[in-house]
């Protein structure tokens, strides 16, 4: 009894855990689906994000490591703190900007050429935001603290503690997260299915000659999806930055993205979010009743192995489409 | 004037099928193999073995591998560095249970075992394609890390959790361990990279090769004229992670001597050695070498300039150098997606018209 | 096998049958590609399949070369019945094929991917492949002199060391019969050899046909949707529509049959 308790709690944490995966996974559903890109820079964005966030909101001067070891100079912050909703939206401001950076510098020149080149081309590109990142902003651990509640909730441990006499863990931020993630979700979905853009959008994914045949701009959909990416990974960078401090192993958890993609199919929406719920759930289970077992430490790979076995099975993903192949 | 084909007739199929049918490029190639055998030994020391030589020759037998997986028969693998692992602790295992046996054995071995280890990661390929498959090995990448982490019995329960490698010989020399000399490391390196580009070469210009690239350029049509693509596509993992595996059996035995697995083989080593392919040449045997010198060199000319030249700090050359990697990944995608050896290959076209383009 | 074999006009031998197609029914989901076709193919004979766009020509060449696996009926091949097969198993049974859409190897040259025709022939283990010693380089030059004759015979010398990938179309097509033609099969199956090709180009490629079926005797199986071609080339035609056979005989027999002409010639010609 006591383990199924606990077991509840773990699927509970597996499934907030589980949403943020999705919120993630769609950042790279968006682009996949707009410009067959599959952007391996993600998670990397989404570390840039909350490294800008950090810096903008305490005031630090961008490159001053840069500036100190070339001008000799001692220069670290401006002195000033910016308010974290304007620290957010100049953020989010950034990120366009990276956005068609991104489209005019990359993406543009690489018009054409195989899907693969272009996923080679993400991983370059997430070397060179990992280290701009550093250089512009300091590699060291920094705390974000955008005001977002933290701490144990008490009320639901109250709750928990009344109907199965023990009282559940949950952090007030992971719940936090789960309902910003779960309606940045839905507000997605509602853009790229009742939207002028979001159309738009669609039509690119299905067929980039009559999307263009039918006056769509190329180049305004790529900025707009890879904005809107940036906005995700901003999103989930805050969420990720808050919990554990903004540091390199924050672009991880959009490795942990892919294995959602696999499992949902790379094209599907709601194969993101139940692909993300899944392995959410799924790993932080397998670790509770098999990691002791081995060891511990099984979400590094659990996510991964269990979504190459169900590809053996199953190619398309959840919800991929069929691929019939021609001749 | 000299760097033509004209005159050098060719009067049988076996001379026309040679690796270097130009005379001036044979030439080349041969010097280039009696310096590396017979001047470099006698003139390397410690901070250019180690600093450059010797880890470029680890990574070029790494970039063959993963050249002949990805670059002929076009499987996109991000698990280089767990079976790069898998490589470096067979090998550990190895020179510990049987000491008494050459450690040449063991390094075979322990590409034999990776290859094994490869195959059983290589059997979903059949199913899986292209960026679903890229992933999928990542699913090797962090499983064997993750393993090699948690079973004691890969270290030998050792209290660290780290692999040492113990002294071994060859013909009474140190190879491995700390009285192993500059030159010795090197030698052995060079002999095993030297061998298996020639192996490389002879699998890709022959039956194996001429599946895997048919594989890699059109499947459907490929089994339709005959090919089996499972045999082709597992037969490509297990030569592939073959060499992958000596490379990391090398690395860890010859090169670091002692090695902890997250650190050594995570997921950048992946990384690593397939930006070596591109940016050296995908299905390209000469491309494996110039990648795997580009990607060794690069880093040390960066650190002598920032750090020796400007007198910056070194974690800020490296951000930077994080930086240029990336940008050149993607300018080198951008400009040539063939990478240096097809920028060769258009230079010695030039070359050979020279000085009458027309 | 209880055909005799015939002496033709022009003098070529045709023997009893090869392929025999036994009740093909062929469905997509809910769509009947082919339905309940039988055909057969004799030893030496060019045997033409045509039809209107969609009438199943393409599924058909498919199924023979094992692409597609009917839910209905038998494919007997040399007196045996062919049982569940690979694409890649019913290659080395002999039957050579090339493709409607192009697929040769890009990235590979011409004579690389006319080698690749001789794939299962080759024999050496993959100890001596890696080492070039033995088996492996003595199989790659006698290989190579074989398909040199191809080469030679397409007239195609001068692009041997040429990437495919900087071919233009026709020559293409070329490559791609010639590595066909380098597996040396028992059938060789051409999926619209004349298609997208100039006046020039088809006179070439008729010409090549001919020449193959006459020379080296080889049965052939081809879809082709130009009629004069095809009632040039062929000793037998079958007529498909809407995954129908509404037709079989020599040219002259198909061309006076009604139900073709309805069909086909009639109606529905583009």
């Amino acid at each position: 009894m006591d383990q199924m308790i606990f077991a509840a709690e773990i699927f509970l944490n597996g499934l907030m855990t589980g949403v943020m995966y999705a919120l993630v996974a769609l950042g790279f559903v968006l682009i996949f689906k707009a410009s067959g890109v599959f952007n391996y820079a993600q998670g990397v964005l989404a570390l840039f994000a909350a490294l800008t966030l950090v810096g903008i909101q305490q005031g630090q001067v961008p490159f001053a490591h840069m500036i100190n070891a070339v001008f000799g100079t001692h220069v670290e912050h401006f002195g000033w703190t910016v308010p974290s909703v304007l620290a957010i939206i100049l953020t989010g401001a950034v990120m366009v900007l990276l956005a068609f950076l991104i489209e005019k510098l990359v993406l543009q020149h690489l018009v054409g050429q195989a899907p693969i080149i272009l996923f080679m081309a993400t991983i370059g590109l997430a070397y060179f935001l990992e280290g701009l990142g550093d250089v512009m902003w300091g590699a060291n651990i920094k705390n974000l603290d955008v005001g977002l509640p933290q701490g144990i909730s008490e009320s639901i441990e109250g709750v928990t503690a009344n109907w199965f006499g023990y009282g559940f863990f949950i952090d007030r931020l992971d719940i936090w997260a789960t309902v910003i993630a779960a309606l940045l979700v839905a507000a997605l979905v509602a853009f790229a299915q009742y939207t002028k853009q979001g159309r738009a959008m669609r039509a690119v994914a299905d067929d980039h000659q009559a999307a263009l045949s039918v006056g769509i701009s190329l180049r305004f959909i790529w900025v707009m999806v890879w904005s809107i990416a940036g906005f995700v990974a901003l999103v989930a960078g805050i969420m990720w930055g808050t919990k554990s401090g903004v540091q390199f192993s924050l672009s991880l958890i959009a490795l942990k993205a892919l294995p959602v993609l696999m499992l949902g199919g790379f094209t599907s929406i709601p194969g993101a979010i139940v692909g993300g719920l899944i392995i959410g759930v799924g790993e932080k289970l397998f670790e509770f009743f098999i990691g002791p077992m081995v060891g511990g430490a099984t979400e590094n790979w659990f996510a991964y192995v269990l979504a190459l076995l169900f590809l053996v099975f199953r190619p398309q993903g959840l919800f991929g489409e069929r691929i019939i192949e021609r001749v | 004037m000299l760097y033509r084909e004209a005159g050098d007739f060719k009067t049988s199929y076996r001379a026309d099928g040679q690796t270097f049918p130009i005379r001036l490029d044979r030439w080349a190639y041969y010097a280039a193999i009696a310096v590396a055998f017979l001047i470099v030994p006698f003139i390397i020391n410690d901070y250019w073995a180690s600093a450059v030589f010797v880890p470029f020759l680890i990574y070029a037998i790494a970039a063959l591998g993963l050249n002949i997986l990805t670059g002929y028969a076009g499987q996109v693998s991000l698990g280089t560095g767990g079976f790069m692992a898998v490589g470096a602790y067979a090998v550990y295992k190895l020179m510990t249970a049987f000491p008494e046996i050459s450690i040449v054995i063991h390094i075979l071995l322990a590409g034999g075992i990776t290859a094994i280890v490869g195959m059983l990661f290589g059997l979903p390929s059949l199913r899986i394609k292209g960026f679903y498959l890229a992933v999928a090995t990542l699913a090797a990448q962090f499983f064997l890390v993750w393993l090699f982490n948690k079973v004691p019995w890969f270290y030998n329960y050792s209290a660290s959790g780290q692999i040492n490698a113990p002294e071994r010989t060859i013909l009474g020399f140190a190879v491995s361990g700390p009285a192993a000399s500059a030159s010795t490391k090197y030698l052995v390196c060079l002999v095993f990279a030297f061998v298996l580009a020639w192996v490389a070469r002879n699998l890709t210009r022959g039956t194996s090769g001429r599946k895997w690239m048919a594989i890699r350029d059109m499947d459907i049509a490929a089994e339709i004229i005959g090919v089996n693509p499972l045999a082709a596509k597992l037969s490509a993992f297990a030569v592939s992670s073959f060499f992958v595996g000596i490379a990391g059996a090398l690395l860890f035995s010859v090169y670091l001597g002692a090695a902890e697995v997250g650190e050594a083989f995570g997921i950048n080593k992946s990384f690593l050695v397939l930006f070596m392919i591109i940016i050296g040449g995908l299905g390209s045997i000469f491309g494996s070498f110039a990648g795997a010198a580009f990607m060794v060199l690069m880093p040390v000319l960066l650190k002598n300039l920032l750090v020796g030249g400007f007198g910056w700090p070194t974690d800020l050359a490296a951000h930077i150098e994080l930086m240029i990697v990336g940008a050149l990944i993607v300018f080198f995608l951008i400009a040539e997606p063939h990478g240096l050896a097809r920028l060769w290959a258009l230079t010695k076209e030039k070359l050979r018209l020279w000085p009458f383009p027309h | 096998m209880n055909q005799q074999t015939e002496i033709t006009a022009d003098g070529r031998q045709i023997g009893g049958t090869l392929m025999e197609m036994k009740n093909i029914t062929l469905r997509f989901g809910g769509v009947e590609a082919i339905k309940n076709i039988s055909f057969d193919i004799r030893e030496g004979e060019i045997r033409a399949i045509i039809g209107p766009n969609g009438a199943g020509k393409s599924s058909m060449l498919n199924v023979i070369s094992g692409f597609y696996v009917p839910q209905e009926g038998e494919i007997w091949f040399k007196g045996a019945r062919r049982g569940p097969m690979k694409p890649y198993e019913v290659a080395r049974l002999g039957i050579a094929r090339t493709f409607q859409n192009i697929a040769l190897f890009d990235g590979m040259t011409v004579l690389d991917n006319i080698m690749t025709g001789r794939l299962n022939r080759m024999r050496a283990g993959f100890l001596s492949q890696a080492l070039w010693w033995g088996a492996a380089e003595r199989e790659e030059i006698e290989n190579r002199e074989r398909v040199e004759r191809v080469i030679d015979f397409l007239e195609i010398q001068n692009i041997r060391k040429t990437p495919v990938g900087r071919l233009p179309y026709g020559l293409k097509k070329r490559v791609e019969l010639a590595r066909a033609l380098a597996a040396e099969p028992q059938i060789l199956l051409l999926d619209e050899p004349m298609a997208g090709m100039n006046v020039e180009e088809k006179e070439d490629m008729s010409r090549f046909v001919l020449d193959v079926n006459d020379e080296f005797g080889t049965t052939i199986a081809l879809i082709e949707h130009d009629m004069g071609v095809v009632m040039d080339l062929s000793d037998r035609v079958v007529v498909m529509d809407y995954g129908r056979k509404i037709g079989d005989g020599t040219p002259d027999e198909v061309r006076n049959n009604q139900e073709v002409i309805d069909a086909y010639l009639g109606v529905a010609h583009d």
